[in-house]
């Protein structure tokens, strides 16, 4: 009888025990199965190197132009500032009408967190696909045909009307919730640059940033 | 019970079959004799019809795969060889493109007449969840078949509603990544898009599956929306409603045919014809006209996050429709307020169509905002409040009475 009864006893926890452990397993056994098949949704291995870093001159760039090369098949905007324009960055009458004036969410590197929003003042670097639902904005300088009179110069996503200044800050009351991302980029000349390379001494992140 | 009419499984092979697999008995108590409500209307040829629509959907796009090629670089140029050189290429990539049309106008009228007649309501509350579903998969496989083309429509308008999920805090830009394969919009999503277009309309086949099963669990709803009480109130299946149904069928096939003969391109973006450029958005980005109210309420708060939610949330009120609903009348011919507001549903979504299909500047924005306010308005508020207050007209004791005109019945001001 007493026997039994320890018996019955052992019995149960022992198979809860089993239960337990059987089902523990499986469970790691279905998540290590359906892995697999998850991750190879992500970028492939040919498609990552495919992004390496770019070199662009920017020499023939002049005062005033902006010119468009590809980076991870994005668009990256460079744009050279004039003096003007640069002094217009900084007046309140353009950063009254900006979301984030100061560039507070991170949207950049810290070596691009400042009011011209890159190293060089005279150079922008960012990468031309709209915060909201990711279109391509036009650069628009001032007295484009397309703006109204008060344009201070800067970008307009044809999409759904976005507007950002000439440091790719974005307006307030427009849809696009962020700045434009700046990229990690470095000078290796005075005009020669390397995108998707840090300066040295930065190891900033490029998929840290808020919003691509 | 009396022997089963003509037709039924009395020979030896279908004996020996249905033995094993009830098939022809299956079909001869769902198709033949399957007790349908006597006065059913024009409104309900829609169901037969859609589904019409996912047979001809599935075999075109069997026969366009066999020389569709999905890579970015050949994707644009074998859909033009389709159109140039394939035998009736042109007819069956015509009839596959406005057959996502019609197979949407189909749905479209389809759900509308479950919301005026209540076909939502007990017990149809999951057959009516089913249908949602399916109009959500729908929705799936229709934007990325028009992704398939690798036009300039079909690459932006994958870009703008792929980025629609980084509004997601945190996980957001993860989820991106793992639907585009890459950095951006591209082969490997191309490839993705076009495997999930293959499958899709077969997880619809079975969904519709299950939408029947709960159909034919409780039958019809019927234009007077109460239950059919027995033999006085239905008609079998066939010849009555085969013979409706084709009539029907006839009909939507002849206007489907004027559409791809005469005008196959209406429905659809001239900019598609133009091969993807990633570097160059078009200045308008506008989805297939299926989608613009949607779109519309998207646009319509300047806020992204928000403006998603709402998006979903379209959808989703759907769901809890069968709740939302107070009154315990069906049918919107005994529910003299609910009538009125159903009207100005239709209106609102007409309106919101033509929003989204224009630049949110100005007047648009006004009424774009109006109609999402009232959209959710109408589900949210007017739903539960309506069901309260509203006095229905007395319902007529049942359907056989109704449509005979039997005597005394209280439905003298039918119509
Ligand atoms: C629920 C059913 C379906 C819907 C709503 C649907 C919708 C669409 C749409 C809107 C397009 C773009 C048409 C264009 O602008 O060219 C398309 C293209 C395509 N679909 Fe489907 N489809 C369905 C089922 C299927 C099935 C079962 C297949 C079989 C593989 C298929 C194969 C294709 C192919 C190969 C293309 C590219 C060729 C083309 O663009 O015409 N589809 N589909
Ligand atoms: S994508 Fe630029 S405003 Fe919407």
């Amino acid at each position: 009888m007493a026997n039994e009864i320890t018996h019955g006893d052992a019995g149960v926890p022992r198979r809860d025990f089993l239960l337990l452990a059987a089902g523990a397993l499986g469970a790691v056994g279905v998540v290590s199965t359906i892995w697999p098949f998850i991750d190879s949704l992500e970028p492939a291995a040919d498609t990552i190197a495919a992004g390496a870093p770019i070199d662009v001159d920017l020499a023939p760039v002049k005062p005033g132009q902006q010119i468009t090369v590809v980076w991870r098949g994005r668009p990256i905007f460079i744009l050279r500032r004039t003096p003007d324009e640069l002094k217009e960055l900084q007046s309140p009458s353009d950063t009254t009408l900006l979301r984030d004036p100061n560039s507070e969410v991170d949207q950049q590197p810290e070596y691009a967190q400042n009011w011209h929003r890159s190293i060089n003042p005279e150079f922008l670097v960012v990468v031309g696909i709209c915060t909201h639902l990711g279109c391509i904005p036009m650069f628009e300088p001032r007295g484009s045909a397309l703006m109204d009179a008060s344009w201070p110069g800067g970008y307009f996503c044809p999409c759904h009307g976005s507007k950002y200044d000439l440091s790719a800050r974005v307006f307030a009351g427009v849809p696009a919730p962020y700045n434009l991302p700046v990229p990690p980029y470095n000078f290796t000349a005075k005009d020669r640059i390397t995108i998707g390379e840090n300066p040295k001494g930065s190891d900033w992140d490029f998929s840290s940033v808020e919003q691509i | 019970m009396a022997p089963p009419g003509p037709g039924a499984a009395n020979g030896r092979i279908t004996r020996w079959i249905d033995y094993r697999l009830p098939f022809v008995k299956v079909m001869h108590h769902e198709l033949y004799e399957y007790p349908t409500p006597r006065n059913l209307s024009y409104w309900w040829n829609f169901g037969s019809l859609a589904g019409a629509m996912l047979v001809i959907m599935i075999v075109t796009g069997i026969f366009l795969a066999m020389y569709y090629t999905p890579n970015a670089d050949l994707a644009f140029d074998s859909v033009e060889r389709i159109m140039r050189d394939v035998n009736y290429g042109w007819l069956l990539r015509y009839i596959h493109m406005n057959g996502a049309s019609m197979f949407f106008i189909v749905v479209y009228i389809h759900i509308f007449r479950g919301l005026y007649y209540g076909s939502y309501k007990y017990p149809r509350e999951l057959l009516w969840m089913l249908g949602v579903v399916i109009l959500l998969l729908m929705m799936a496989t229709a934007f990325m078949g028009y992704v398939l083309p690798w036009g300039q429509m079909s690459y932006w308008g994958a870009t703008v509603i792929t980025n629609l999920f980084s509004a997601i805090p945190g996980v957001g830009h993860d989820i991106v990544t793992l639907l585009w394969g890459g950095y951006v919009v591209g082969n490997p999503t191309l490839n993705r898009f076009f495997s999930l277009h293959y499958l899709l309309p077969f997880v619809i086949v079975a969904v519709v599956g299950l939408h029947l099963i709960a159909l034919h669990t409780h039958g019809s709803n019927n234009p007077l929306g109460i239950d059919h009480k027995g033999p006085g109130d239905t008609i079998p299946f066939h010849p009555y409603y085969t013979v409706k149904d084709s009539f029907g069928l006839a009909v939507f096939l002849l206007i489907y045919a004027v559409i791809v003969f005469y005008a196959p391109n209406f429905l659809g973006d001239p900019q598609n014809y133009i091969p993807a450029n990633p570097l160059q958005t078009p200045p308008d980005i506008v989805p297939e006209w299926y989608f613009l109210p949607f779109y519309a309420i998207l646009r319509s708060v300047p806020n992204k996050l928000f403006g998603v939610i709402l998006l979903f949330s379209a959808i989703g009120v759907l769901f809890i429709l069968p709740w939302l609903d107070t009154s315990p009348v069906r049918s919107a011919k005994f529910r003299p307020v609910y009538k009125k507001i159903f009207w100005l549903l239709v209106i609102d979504v007409l309106a919101l169509g033509w929003v989204g299909a224009h630049p949110p500047e100005g007047i648009v924005v006004t009424v774009g905002r109006i109609a999402t306010f009232y959209y959710f308005l109408h589900f949210l508020v007017l739903f539960p409040l309506i069901g309260k207050l509203e006095r229905p007209r007395p319902l007529p004791l049942s359907i056989g009475a109704a449509v005979l005109g039997g005597g005394s019945v209280p439905v003298a001001e039918r119509g």
